[in-house]
């Protein structure tokens, strides 16, 4: 079983999945930011390799990006950065950017690269499953699992397809947008949730626009993992002694997962 | 003839839908849609009466005389989409696509625009079609093309200024997407170029293509002969793309597209995605980019808001694979140079994106012979850029 498999198996309750830009607001930030969120009870994280014209990120993941760049970070220094976090911390690391910055490295010298800093997959939003067929050849070669995305507007057959080429989890967007803090989640997440669950029996996690313990909680009842990215990269841009913040929120989202548990 | 991209969008290498999961189901709808607009003739004879009696089609096809004789060499024609609605060859596009976006019951449309031409038909065939215009702009650009700004405002769209990135063409064009991206049900995307995934380049080449046919048929009217070259500037490179597309079986015709050069290949300031770019994917399609090694997007410099564009449309990238277009750059003082000339010789104030490709045509037609003939795409007119002019010191008097 892989590490990011064994995440998925025999849970009691959703697994908590964050996100950090690499390089921000400073690499030393990113490196002190994982050990952290494994500390609060991280089940997986993603390391943001920053474009500089992110299509599917909201105003905080792009200024998060826009900073990490201006600061110098490269693909080659986020994958020596998640070779440094991959020696502190035992979670399953994914790797999640646009498709341009892989395609310039190479797809393969990526994978293989990815997969010796002890990367275990990779999200590139920009990427469906129509144009994936090299990059998935390429991490099928590396034991890197490649995952995707499924939108509120994916048809049956698409998101049939998706269900069946997804490896790890299946990424379910939970909104008709970009990413980013919202106050209120859509309705009918429970709908395309068992529109899903009816065609697959994979790991489910759900991602965009949570960014609250409630919300968090609310969505847990359904899926088997939340993914929270923006409200963690706001704080750690924003507040100057970043760490007590982002552990209190982490752990506060944890506790509402822990306590909804599963209806599964 | 009628050469088309493969099924997924693909011309060569190059194209594709390189774009979240949350639009594959929109381009596919907007593939299918369009495609049977394609082949309806109701469809294709509103476009074409809207063309004739709201945009001003037919333009002409003029022979610059005094420019050309003041040269010396080959005979210069202009296609005169200057003289359009809205003053540039966008509206062609704008129209087709305004159109489909009717058929499709969409109520609201979005844009983007670098020089604001795009965003100004935009605004225009949305005030056609009564539906509602978002315009997303650099805020760079909002400042350097004000009086375009004002045309949308009066036209009734509402502009956004973009304040991410650079804040031109590209990151209007990302905002744009995101906007899309975010009310899909409800909006059309209104692309104003040959870039983006498929079926925008295919689509907005179909709705350009009319500049290639009437020129391709005035200048057999004119001269019993087809021309010796096609030029035109390339940014995105739809108005190239209109008038190339229907000379690509005509193997004697030379095809030259002319890109930014900005202040020079080496200053790196420039917006020459084929002469000076490589392969990569941005905004949703594979093309030639300008891109530094790790494959972050670099920014550009023209001095024409229109062509300042990181990217190319796919069929570009494709023509300058398989050799059929060249491509070349122009520096700003060569277009500066050619935008005087133009307006002293022949009383047409050109738009600086077309004084891109008169200056190259100036160079070549001294090279050539008399009975040699170059038509250049004249895609608009300067009275956008009458600002920037006025803040330069005079090239040439």
């Amino acid at each position: 079983m892989t590490r990011l498999a064994s995440v998925f198996a025999g849970r009691d309750h959703a697994a908590l999945i964050a996100f950090v830009t690499v390089g921000y607001p400073t690499v030393e930030a990113t490196l002190e930011a994982v050990p952290l969120l494994e500390k609060c009870g991280v089940d997986v994280v993603e390391l943001g390799i920053p474009f500089s014209d992110p299509m599917a990120d909201g105003v905080t993941i792009q200024q998060a990006s826009y900073k990490a760049l201006q600061n110098g970070i490269t693909p080659a220094k986020c994958l020596e950065t998640a070779r440094l976090i991959r020696q502190k911390v035992d979670i399953p690391l994914l790797f999640m950017t646009y498709y341009n910055p892989v395609f310039r490295y190479g797809l393969d010298l990526f994978c293989a690269d990815s997969s010796c800093a002890g990367i275990d997959g990779l999200i590139i939003p920009d990427l469906p499953l129509d144009e994936a067929g090299l990059l998935e050849k390429a991490t099928l070669g590396y034991n890197l699992d490649l995952i995707f995305l499924i939108a509120p507007t994916s048809p049956e057959h698409r998101i049939k397809e998706i269900a069946q080429r997804s490896r790890g989890f299946i990424y379910l967007v939970s909104v008709t947008g970009i990413t980013g803090m919202r106050k209120n989640l859509p309705l009918g997440l429970n709908r395309l949730v068992s529109k899903v669950r009816r065609l697959s029996a994979k790991p489910l996690c759900m991602g965009f626009g949570i960014s609250t313990p409630e919300q968090a909680a609310e969505v847990a009842v359904s899926v088997d993992g939340v993914i929270i990215g923006s409200s963690i990269v706001h704080l750690m841009g924003s507040e100057k002694d970043w760490k007590p913040a982002v552990f209190e929120f982490i752990c506060s989202v944890k506790k509402a997962l822990v306590e909804t548990g599963t209806l599964l | 003839m009628d050469m088309m991209p493969d099924e997924r969008g693909y011309y060569g290498e190059f194209g594709g839908r390189f774009v979240p999961e949350v639009l594959i189901p929109a381009l596919e709808e907007l593939t299918e849609a369009y495609c049977g607009a394609r082949e309806d003739p109701a469809f294709q004879e509103e476009f074409y009466h809207l063309s004739r009696h709201w945009s001003g089609r037919p333009t002409p096809l003029y022979e610059a005389k005094r420019l050309s004789e003041l040269q010396g060499g080959a005979c210069i024609y202009l296609k005169r989409e200057d003289l359009l609605h809205t003053g540039a060859h966008k509206i062609n596009n704008a129209l087709g696509q305004g159109l489909l976006a009717k058929r499709l019951g969409k109520k609201r449309l979005v844009a983007e625009t670098g020089a604001g031409q795009h965003g100004v038909a935009a605004a225009a065939v949305s005030a056609l079609l009564g539906l509602e215009c978002v315009v997303y702009m650099g805020e760079e650009d909002v400042h350097r093309q004000a009086p375009n700004v004002f045309r949308m405002r009066l036209l009734g769209a509402e502009v956004k200024a973009v304040t991410c990135g650079a804040r031109t063409l590209k990151d209007a064009v990302n905002e744009a997407f995101r906007d899309w991206v975010t009310n899909v049900q409800s909006t059309y995307y209104l692309l104003g170029s040959v870039v983006g995934p498929h079926p925008y380049p295919l689509m907005v080449r179909d709705f350009q293509a009319v500049i290639g046919r009437e020129a391709r048929e005035q200048i057999l009217g004119a001269r019993g002969a087809l021309p010796d070259y096609v030029l035109a500037c390339v940014g995105g490179g739809s108005n190239a793309m209109g008038i190339f597309y229907p000379f690509l079986n005509d193997p004697q015709v030379k095809l030259i597209g002319v890109e930014a050069g900005g202040q020079g290949l080496e200053s790196n300031k420039h917006a020459a995605s084929l002469t000076a770019g490589k392969v990569g994917v941005l905004q949703g399609a594979k093309s030639f980019l300008l891109q530094d090694e790790d494959g972050q997007i670099l920014s550009t410099h023209s001095i024409s808001a229109g062509l300042d564009y990181p990217g190319v449309g796919p069929e570009h990238s494709f023509l300058k694979d398989t050799g059929r277009a060249q491509y070349v750059a122009v520096e700003d003082r060569y277009a500066l140079e050619a935008f005087h000339l133009l307006s002293r010789t022949e009383g047409i104030i050109p738009a600086l994106e077309p004084a891109h490709a008169i200056a190259h045509a100036l160079k070549l037609a001294g090279s050539l012979k008399r009975e040699q003939v170059i038509v250049v795409n004249l895609s608009g007119r300067g009275d956008k850029d009458m600002d920037i002019i006025s803040k330069m010191p005079e090239v040439g008097s």
